[in-house]
This record gives C-alpha cells, sequence and structure tokens, in this order.
C-alpha cells in the first residue's frame, strides 16, 4: 500500500451528517463510527467510574486500621471496581471502540456485516451497565468480581442484578466479535489478501473467535447459580449433591480465555503503532498474526491454573502448569518482533508510540510474574496475596489499559479530525508511567512478603508498601485526568488548544490513514485496490522499489 | 469532478452490506456455536456428575418414562423433516407448501411441549420439583439428577418455545413476500436453528432417560 490519501470529495464527515454531533439521531444509527464513539463515551465514562472506586480502596489502605470504609462497605467497593473495569470498561474497550471504528476501514468497507446487529449489541451493553448500576443501589455486591459459590449463592446481597448484568455484556461482546469475523470474511476489499491485512484486524480476528466460543460458557453459569438461587437447582451446591469446584472451573473455562479477550487486541494495536512509528515494515508478520491465533487456541485450554489450590489432581496440575508456561511463547514472540521492527527503523517519538513503550514493559513484568505463577510450588506461596494483585493490574491495566489510551492518541485525529496538545500529553504521560509503577510495584513486594488481596486491613510492617501505592494512585489519576483534559480540550477549544488533524499525520500506510480526517459516512465509493503489504511505506531513502510505489491505487 | 460524482453514483453501493446470503449463513453458524457450547457446559456438567453418581442416575433415569421421551423424540424429528421440507418446497417456488409446512413443524413444536408439561407434571405430583421436600429427602445424586432432568429439559423447551417464534416470524415474512424463492436464507437460518434444538434433543434423550 502507499501512503498516499484517496481523493476527498468534500463529503459532509460522519459526526456532522445526519443531525449533527448531539442529536438523538445517533441512537438509532447503524454507521460503525458513530457506533463506536457511542461506546466511547460509555466506555470511558465507566472507566473513571472505576478508577474513582480504586482510589476510595487505595485511600482507605493509606494507613492500617478502618478510615472511612469498614469491612462490609470494602467488598462492594471492591466488587464493583472488578466488575465495572472488567464487563464494562477492558472487555468491550478495544474491540467495541476501535474495533468498530477502524476494522471495517481497514478491510475496505464501508460498514460492518450486520450494522443493526452491530447497534443492538451497544444497547446490551448499555442494558448491562444499567443493570450493574441498579445492583449498587440495590446495596450493592460483596462477592467479589468472579461470584464463586457457594458464596454468592448464600449472601443476602443481591448478587441477580450483576450477575444478569454480566450474562447482557456477554452477548454484546459475543454479537460484536460476530459481526467482526463475518466482516472480516465477507467485506474485506476482494483485492485484500489474508496477509494483507493489517495486524489489527488479526489481532479483533483472533479476539472475535475468543469471544463467541467461551463467553457461552460463562453465561450458562451464571443460569445455573441463577437456577439455584431461584428454583433451589443444586448444581454447584455441596448439601444438594453438587461440586463448588465446577463451578470454577465453568467460570475460568470462559474467564481465563477472557484476559485474551482484553489483551489480544492490546498487541493488536501495538502491532500498528509500532511500524507506523519506527516507519519500517513489520518484522515477522505472519509470525505475529499465527501467534495471535495461538495465543487464542492455548489461551482457552490453561484456565486451571486460577484453581492450583482449589483441589485438583496433581496430573491436571501438571498439565496445567506445563500449558500456562506453554502460552507465554507467542506474547514473547510478539514482543521480539516488535524489537526487531524498531531495529534500525526511523522512531519518531509520539504518544502513541511512547505508550506503546510502555506496553512492552509494562506487560513483559506482567508476563513475568505470570510465569512465576505457573510454577506450583511458588504459586502456593504467593496465592491469594497482593501479588495477584500487582500481576493482573500489570498484565491488564499496564497491558491493555495502556494501549487503549495509545489507541485513542492514535486514532483520535482520525476519529474527530483534531489533534491534541503534545507537551501535555507527555506530561501526562510521565506521569501515568512513573504513578503505574508506584502503584503497583510495592504490591508485588508486599505480597511476596505476605501480604493477603481482598484485605481492608494490615498489619503495621506492612504499611510502607501501602503508603507508596496510594501516592501511586494519586500520580497516575492525575496522569489520566490530563490525558482526558487534553483530548476534550483540544475538541471544545479548538481555537487556542492543539490543531486540526491531517489526512495522513503519521504517515501510516493502513487503509484508515487514507480517508478523510473525520471519514465521511461512506468513507469508499471505489473498491480500494490493494497491492502490497499494509506496512509498506513510501519512504524513498529507505530504498522502496518503485514498483510498489504506483502513483495511484485506486483506479478510477 | 461532475464525472468523478456520475462515477460514483454508479458504484454507491460497494462495501455496503446489503443482500448476501454467505454472511448470513456464516453470522447464524458462529450463533450456533455459542448454542452448541452453552449446552456443552451443561453437558460436562451432567458428565461430571454422571461419574460420581452413576448408580443414582440409573435410579432416577428409570423414574422416566420411555415410551414418553421416543414419542417426543419422533414429534421433534418429524418436526425437522417438515422444516426441511418447507426449505425444499419454497426454493421450487410453492409458497403455500412451504407455508403449509412450517404450519406443521409449529404443530410439532406445540406438541413437544404440552407432552413435556404434562411429563413434568406428573413428576410434580409425585413431589419431585426442584427444592421440594420429596426430592431433598432423596440420595444427593438422585437431587442431582432430577435437578439436571429438570435444567437440561427446562432450556432445551425454552428453546423450542424460541424457535416456534421465529418459524412464525419467517411464516409472517414468506406471507409478505420479504422471504421468497430468491430471498430463502431468512428461512434457511431458521431452519438451521430448529435443527439444532432437533440435534440437542437427539443428545439429550439418551442421557436422560436411556441412561438406566
Amino acid at each position: 500500500m502507499t501512503t498516499q490519501a484517496l481523493p476527498d470529495l468534500g463529503e459532509v464527515d460522519y459526526i456532522r451528517a445526519g443531525g449533527g454531533p448531539w442529536s438523538w439521531e445517533w441512537l438509532k444509527t447503524t454507521d460503525h463510527k458513530r457506533i463506536a464513539i457511542m461506546y466511547l463515551l460509555m466506555i470511558v465514562a465507566f472507566f473513571f467510574v472505576a478508577m474513582t472506586l480504586g482510589l476510595l480502596m487505595r485511600a482507605e489502605l493509606l494507613k492500617p486500621g478502618t478510615q472511612f470504609l469498614d469491612g462490609a462497605a470494602y467488598n462492594r467497593v471492591l466488587t464493583l471496581h472488578g466488575v465495572i473495569m472488567i464487563c464494562l470498561f477492558i472487555i468491550p474497550s478495544i474491540p467495541a471502540i476501535f474495533g468498530n471504528f477502524a476494522l471495517p476501514i481497514m478491510v475496505g468497507a464501508n460498514d460492518v456485516s450486520f450494522p443493526r446487529l452491530n447497534l443492538a449489541s451497544w444497547y446490551f451493553y448499555v442494558a448491562g451497565a444499567v443493570l450493574a448500576l441498579w445492583s449498587v443501589g440495590a446495596g450493592g455486591v460483596d462477592t467479589g468480581w468472579t461470584f464463586y459459590v457457594p458464596y454468592s449463592g448464600n449472601t443476602d446481597a443481591n448478587v441477580v442484578l450483576p450477575m444478569l448484568a454480566a450474562f447482557l455484556l456477554g452477548w454484546s461482546s459475543i454479537l460484536t466479535g460476530l459481526n467482526m469475523i463475518t466482516t472480516v470474511h465477507r467485506l474485506r476489499a476482494p483485492t485484500m489478501g489474508w496477509r494483507q491485512m493489517p495486524l489489527f484486524v488479526w489481532g479483533i480476528y483472533a479476539t472475535s473467535w475468543i469471544a463467541v466460543l467461551a463467553t457461552p460458557v460463562v453465561g450458562i453459569t451464571l443460569v445455573l447459580v441463577l437456577f439455584e438461587k431461584f428454583f433451589g437447582v443444586g448444581i454447584f451446591n455441596a448439601s444438594m449433591g453438587g461440586d463448588p469446584i465446577l463451578f470454577q472451573h465453568m467460570f475460568w473455562i470462559y474467564s481465563h480465555p477472557a484476559v485474551y479477550i482484553m489483551v489480544l487486541p492490546a498487541m493488536a494495536v501495538v502491532s500498528e503503532i509500532v511500524p507506523v512509528f519506527s516507519q519500517k515494515r513489520i518484522f515477522g508478520y505472519r509470525f505475529i498474526a499465527v501467534s495471535s491465533i495461538a495465543i487464542a487456541a492455548i489461551g482457552s485450554l490453561v484456565w486451571a491454573h486460577h484453581m492450583f489450590t482449589s483441589g485438583m489432581a496433581d496430573e491436571g496440575r501438571i498439565i496445567f502448569s506445563f500449558l500456562t508456561f506453554f502460552v507465554s511463547v507467542p506474547s514473547a514472540v510478539k514482543i521480539f518482533n516488535w524489537l526487531a521492527t524498531m531495529y534500525k527503523g526511523s522512531i519518531r517519538i509520539e504518544l502513541p508510540m511512547l505508550f506503546a513503550f510502555a506496553f512492552m514493559f509494562l506487560f513483559s513484568i506482567g508476563g513475568f510474574t505470570g510465569l512465576q505463577q505457573a510454577a506450583l510450588s511458588v504459586d502456593i506461596h504467593i496465592h491469594d496475596t497482593s501479588f495477584i494483585v500487582a500481576h493482573f493490574h500489570y498484565t491488564m491495566f499496564g497491558g491493555t489499559g495502556t494501549m487503549f489510551f495509545g489507541a485513542l492518541y492514535y486514532w483520535w485525529p482520525k476519529m474527530f479530525g483534531r489533534m491534541y496538545n503534545k507537551t501535555l500529553g507527555m506530561i501526562g504521560f510521565v506521569l501515568f508511567f512513573v504513578g503505574f509503577n508506584t502503584l503497583y510495584f510495592p504490591l508485588f513486594i508486599a505480597g511476596l512478603k505476605g501480604m493477603p488481596r481482598r484485605y481492608q486491613d494490615y498489619l503495621a510492617e506492612y504499611q510502607g508498601y501501602h503508603e507508596l501505592s496510594t501516592y501511586g494512585s494519586w500520580i497516575i489519576a492525575t496522569g489520566l485526568i490530563l490525558l482526558v483534559l487534553n483530548l476534550i480540550g483540544c475538541m471544545r477549544w479548538a481555537k487556542w488548544w492543539g490543531s486540526d488533524a491531517e489526512t495522513n499525520p503519521w504517515n501510516a500506510a493502513s487503509l484508515d490513514w487514507r480517508v478523510p480526517s473525520p471519514p465521511p459516512v461512506h468513507q469508499f465509493h471505489e473498491e480500494p485496490i490493494i497491492t502490497d503489504g499494509p506496512y509498506d511505506y513510501d519512504i524513498p531513502h529507505l530504498g522502496d522499489d518503485d514498483s510498489k510505489a504506483a502513483p495511484a491505487e485506486v483506479q478510477a | 469532478m461532475s464525472n468523478a460524482a456520475a462515477h460514483d453514483d454508479h458504484h454507491a453501493h460497494y462495501g455496503v452490506p446489503g443482500y448476501d446470503p454467505v454472511a448470513w449463513k456464516m453470522g447464524m453458524w458462529l450463533f450456533l456455536f455459542t448454542e452448541l457450547l452453552l449446552f456443552g457446559a451443561v453437558f460436562i456438567a451432567y458428565a461430571v456428575y454422571l461419574e460420581t453418581y452413576t448408580w443414582h442416575f440409573t435410579v432416577g433415569s428409570a423414574q422416566l418414562s420411555i415410551p414418553i421421551g421416543t414419542f417426543n423424540t419422533l414429534v421433534l424429528l418429524t418436526s425437522s423433516l417438515t422444516m426441511a421440507l418447507s426449505i425444499a418446497a419454497l426454493q421450487r417456488g410453492k409458497k403455500e407448501l412451504s407455508i403449509k409446512l412450517l404450519d406443521m413443524t409449529v404443530a410439532c413444536a406445540g406438541l413437544f411441549c404440552v407432552v413435556k408439561a404434562f411429563e413434568w407434571g406428573a413428576k410434580f405430583e409425585h413431589g419431585i420439583y426442584p427444592g421440594s421436600e420429596h426430592l431433598l429427602a432423596m440420595a444427593r445424586g438422585e437431587q442431582m439428577f432430577f435437578g439436571l432432568y429438570f435444567t437440561m429439559t427446562g432450556i432445551h423447551a425454552l428453546h423450542v418455545i424460541i424457535g416456534a417464534a421465529l418459524i412464525l416470524w419467517v411464516r409472517a415474512r414468506i406471507k409478505s413476500g420479504a422471504v421468497s424463492t430468491e430471498r430463502i436464507t431468512f428461512l434457511d437460518n431458521i431452519g438451521l436453528y430448529w435443527h439444532l434444538v432437533d440435534l440437542i434433543w437427539i443428545f439429550l434423550f439418551p442421557l436422560i432417560y436411556l441412561v438406566a
């Protein structure tokens, strides 16, 4: 592909078309770009709600003893933080926002295969969100986001609402996944071969398969818990012949693949950003594409590593331990390929690239600490300590969260046609990165020394770690507020904040950067003819061969 | 520019999702995968407890009526046949026949549900229903068997009802001409769903009725 822009026909863009930015038209739109923006608003709002809950927990843990949240209140805040962050933020974040916005454009389509179903997925999301909030109004839930039986079956708290919420949100992600798979197969430009798809498309494609195949299992599991509550069918109730451990298996059969639903899209974003800001063809395209599929496949077979201490045959534990070690291989393949891509590239330090660096650093720490837990003997020592909390925040927040913000900075100019203030963005990034490590790294050490997770109180000897961690939470929150302020500011106060974005500010080669910023409602009037890979940049001094830099890709 | 605009009009529908039978079928198959995995999870639970409580499952299963189960199996198999014939009829342009065959399919679905309701009702009369004192007094393995019996046949019956509703919907669309010989994919997809509902029963029947 070249980096040349498609002809701008001067059409009105998707934001101003059809009633403009704040009209009710949006609620019945089937335009994938508008649906993406509607997801964006909801998801960012919920992120800040859950972040506030996290700050409350950290503030409570500043000192030993009870400050302002007693044990019961702390459990409710903890559950809500987990449910919102996982179900309403991380899982839908990149696939629903950037998958919806960029994937159809990247494959040369004007929309997804089932636009009305796409809108329906958004309404499923909203319905799930309403139920989740309703459960707060109904007194909150104290089970933790995993809803483990027998406690979730016995507690007086209203677990029905959040479980129904999780069920609906699951359907939202299944339907989005179904749409993405079909779009890639059916609406990809006829001249775009599988090996010419941008790696972001590969990542979302693999993610969608996991979402479609794994989510129904947790759906039915939660339904079975509800059957126990309403009808007294004790499938997981030991006093009625059931087995609570079976619940854990069925829960993690989905929820472990779900962590790959969360992280694969983030890796997919890194695979877009690294070559663009190195202006160099991606190293090992096929390995990155196949490693996404490998992660999706092996990642479906490692669920029981969440249950090493729950009671399981030794043979089972050894097999799951081995598979857990094994699943780290394709992730490492990706990291090495990104590093090799940067080697001898012309690297530009822009905000998306900084977040990609942060991803590689933070996710590697998260990944290595994951391997420590995969080792059975070590896991028994660190199970249920704050080491685990630090580990999954490094992978989920340091991985997916970081790339969510990276993707915001990367696609923002395309989505809204506005470029943010880069200096302010850099300050925000430094606060984010420093704050992140200050917040979570001490929890590794405290955990190794025996600090249990989910505790509202602790012994005085852990105070130093907790204090440091709480200070970190204030730093990272400041960084994130700056980030959002910057993005809103460049839209709201356009005269003196930021600038108008060009069609291709990053000199990227994928199709999304060749349509106007922001794109018109129908981005393609002609079939885009793909003659080359998505990372072949027109850079004469890097010795691009002339035949590849054909002047007009799009035949009139 | 005007030239280009005229050209654009010609290609105005490039890349816009329209009637694409392959995409619709693909979407339907993906949805069917989710259904299979949903039931698959319950089948796993069944397998685990069959292994744990083999004897009690035999005792529980012996209390179910094999003739009734067999009759319902035949009813569902017949409904799958009429569904397939209905699609074949519409493919050949025989709209009236297609609608008639759909009516027969819905009738079979109704018959299945009525028989199922009587079967459940008979169990209820014997005091066997989830949470009943009689059931709680039984051995744990038998409680689990009947728990799974009501759960699995209940979720399946719900699918039969949803399937029947979908058939009535596609029937209305055939009548209005929205689904026709040329645009038959919607009927095809409902047919796929119906065969899945049938197929799941084919697995449920031996697991629940014949395991004794």
